[in-house]
C-alpha cells in the first residue's frame, strides 16, 4: 500500500481520506518553535466535492489513492451507462449517470473528455472546455437585431440549453464554454 | 510569468533596504547597551538532541559529520561560563523540514544573553527591541504580558495545567480542528491549541509575551517549584505569527543533562536517529554558567510584522526554492 508522509504533501496530491479518494488543495505548516509541527490540510472529496480540512502531526503518513487523470473519448450512451474509450490502448470504460453528472449535457460523441479514474474505474467525467454542438430548437431568427443584446434560449443536439443571440437561426453550430455554459460564437460549416 | 524571472528575488527592492537598516538597527540597540556581538560556528559536531528541532547534517572530508546549528545556543552558553559577559549573534540557523508561510529551512537569528537578568526584565527588552523595530517603520506596539494559563483559559477557555489529553481535544474539536493524526499525546494537544486556537486571540496588530510555561514545555528553561511548576519560559507573539522564545536559562549541569538523555530516548521512540550530544556545553555548566535570561528571535518574522508580509517569501532575496 503506498503512502505519503506530510512532507510529501502538495496541491493535487490524491490520497485515501475517510475511505474517499480525495485531493490536496492546500497544505500549511503550523509550528511551534519549540513543539510538534502540524499540517493544516485542506482536500477535496472527489466523490462528493466537499471540501474538508484536518489537521496532521508532521511525519505521519496517510494512504494514496489509485487516482489518475486521463484523456478518453467518448462513445455512446446505452441509456444507462456512458461508454469512453482511451483512444492509444482501445481500453474502455462505463460510467454511471451519478459520475457523469452534468458533464452528461455537453457529451458529444466522439469528443475528448478528461476521466478521473479512480481504481481503474471513472470518478470524475469533465467535458471539454469548449464544445461544437448544432441547434436543434430555437425561434426563428430575427434579423438586423445584433446591436440590441436581446437573449433567446437555444436547445443543442445534447440536450443543453444556452442564451444565444436573437439572430441565431435553427441548425446553425455553436461553440459553448461548458464551464460557464456560455455561448462563445457561430461555427462556420 | 514567474519562472521568467526566477533568477530574481521573491522580496521587492525596498524590502531588502528594509531589510539592511533593521539589521543595522539591531546591532546599533545592542552596541547602545554595551552587549557584545559575537560569532560561533555553525558547523558543530554535536547537535540538539530535541526531536521537534530537526538540524541538517553535512559530511566534512577531515573533521567526519558536522552538524549545521539550528541555534546558537550551545556555544553561546559556553561564551557565558567563560566570563565573556552579555552577548548577542546575529546570523543564520538551519533546521530541515521547515518550509512553509512562515518557515524557510534557512532563516535570520537573532539570539541575545543577558548576565544576571531574570527573564521578567528580558522579556521587556525584547518589547523595546520590537518597539524600535516597528518604530522605524512609523509604527507603533502595544505590548501584553499574559501567562500561559490565563492566555489558554481567556482564548481557548480552559486549564492547560489540569485538563487531560481527552479535555483538550474535545477543546480542539470545539474550534473545529480536526484531526487526521492517529497519536496525539498532551503536549502535541498543547502544542496544538496554542498555534490554531490561543494564539488567534492575541492582539492582532500588537506583541503579546506568553510566560511561564508548563513544566513539560520547559526545553532549557528553568523549572520553578509549583504547585503547579512552572517553566521559566516566554514566547513573544506578534498577532498569531511566534518571533521569539526565552528561558531563564537552566544552569544546573546535572539537570540539563538529565533533559538531554530524556529527549535522546524520545527520539528514540519516535524513530529518529540519536544525535552526538554536546559534551562541552555540559562541561562549561559543570564549570559554572552565571545566572541568564536568554531569548532567540526570528528576524525574517520580524520583518514581516514591519512591513504586514503574510509569507516569508516576501522579506528573503531567495527563499529555498530559488537557493
Amino acid at each position: 500500500m503506498a503512502t505519503y508522509s506530510t512532507n510529501e504533501f502538495r496541491g493535487g496530491l490524491k490520497v485515501m481520506l475517510d475511505g474517499d479518494p480525495a485531493s490536496i488543495l492546500e497544505n500549511e505548516f503550523v509550528k511551534p518553535g519549540k513543539g510538534q509541527a502540524f499540517n493544516r490540510v485542506k482536500f477535496r472529496n472527489l466523490r462528493t466535492g466537499k471540501v474538508i480540512e484536518r489537521t496532521f502531526k508532521s511525519g505521519e503518513s496517510i494512504e494514496a489513492a489509485d487516482v489518475h487523470e486521463t484523456q478518453m473519448q467518448y462513445l455512446y450512451n446505452d441509456g444507462e451507462f456512458w461508454h469512453f474509450m482511451d483512444p492509444e490502448s482501445f481500453e474502455q470504460v462505463a460510467a454511471e449517470a451519478g459520475v457523469v453528472g452534468d458533464a452528461a449535457k455537453w457529451l458529444k460523441e466522439q469528443d475528448m473528455c478528461q476521466i478521473t479514474l479512480y481504481n481503474g474505474e471513472p470518478l470524475i467525467v469533465e467535458p471539454p472546455n469548449f464544445v461544437e454542438l448544432r441547434i436543434t430548437e430555437t425561434d426563428p431568427g430575427v434579423r438586423g437585431d445584433t446591436a440590441q443584446g436581446g437573449t433567446k434560449p437555444a436547445t443543442l443536439e445534447t440536450g443543453a440549453v444556452v442564451k444565444v443571440p436573437l439572430f441565431i437561426e435553427e441548425g446553425e453550430v455553436l461553440r459553448v464554454d461548458t464551464r460557464t455554459g456560455e455561448y462563445q460564437g457561430r461555427v462556420k460549416g | 510569468m514567474a519562472s521568467a524571472r526566477e533568477w530574481g528575488p521573491t522580496a521587492d527592492l525596498a524590502t531588502l533596504r528594509r531589510r539592511a537598516r533593521l539589521l543595522a538597527g539591531i546591532r546599533a540597540f545592542f552596541a547602545r547597551r554595551d552587549v557584545l556581538e559575537v560569532e560561533t560556528p555553525t558547523l558543530s559536531a554535536a547537535a540538539t538532541p530535541d526531536p521537534h528541532v530537526p538540524g541538517l547534517r553535512l559530511d566534512h572530508p577531515q573533521n567526519g559529520a558536522r552538524h549545521l546549528h539550528t541555534s546558537p545556543e550551545f556555544p553561546m552558553k559556553r561564551l557565558l561560563a567563560a566570563g565573556l559577559g552579555s552577548i548577542y549573534q546575529l546570523g543564520r540557523a538551519y533546521r530541515a523540514d521547515e518550509a512553509g508561510r512562515h518557515h524557510n529551512p534557512e532563516f535570520t537569528l537573532l539570539e541575545w544573553y543577558r548576565e544576571g537578568w531574570g527573564y521578567h526584565r528580558l522579556m521587556g527588552e525584547v518589547g523595546e527591541l520590537v518597539t524600535e523595530a516597528l518604530a522605524g517603520v512609523g509604527r507603533s506596539v502595544t505590548v501584553t504580558r499574559i501567562t500561559y494559563r490565563e492566555a489558554f483559559r481567556l482564548h481557548a477557555g480552559i486549564d492547560p495545567f489540569r485538563e487531560g489529553a481527552a479535555q483538550l481535544e474535545a477543546c480542539a474539536r470545539d474550534h473545529g480542528i480536526r484531526l487526521g493524526a492517529v497519536s496525539m499525546a498532551r503536549d502535541d494537544w498543547l502544542d496544538l491549541l496554542m498555534a490554531e486556537v490561543v494564539s488567534a486571540g492575541f492582539v492582532a496588530d500588537g506583541l503579546t509575551l506568553v510566560h511561564d510555561y508548563p513544566a513539560s514545555q520547559a526545553a532549557l528553561a528553568r523549572i520553578r517549584p509549583g504547585p503547579p511548576a512552572v517553566a521559566e519560559r516566554f514566547e513573544a507573539y506578534w498577532g498569531k505569527l511566534e518571533l521569539a522564545n526565552g528561558f531563564q536559562e537552566l544552569t544546573d549541569a546535572d539537570e540539563q543533562a538529565r533533559r538531554f538523555r530524556a529527549e535522546q530516548a524520545e527520539r528514540e521512540a519516535l524513530g529518529h536517529e540519536p544525535v552526538p550530544v554536546d559534551h562541552r556545553f555540559l562541561a562549561a555548566l559543570e564549570a559554572g554558567m552565571p545566572e541568564s535570561a536568554g531569548v532567540a528571535l526570528g528576524v525574517d518574522r520580524l520583518l514581516m510584522a514591519m512591513l504586514d508580509c503574510q509569507d516569508i517569501r516576501e522579506v528573503l532575496a531567495f527563499p529555498v526554492d530559488r537557493a
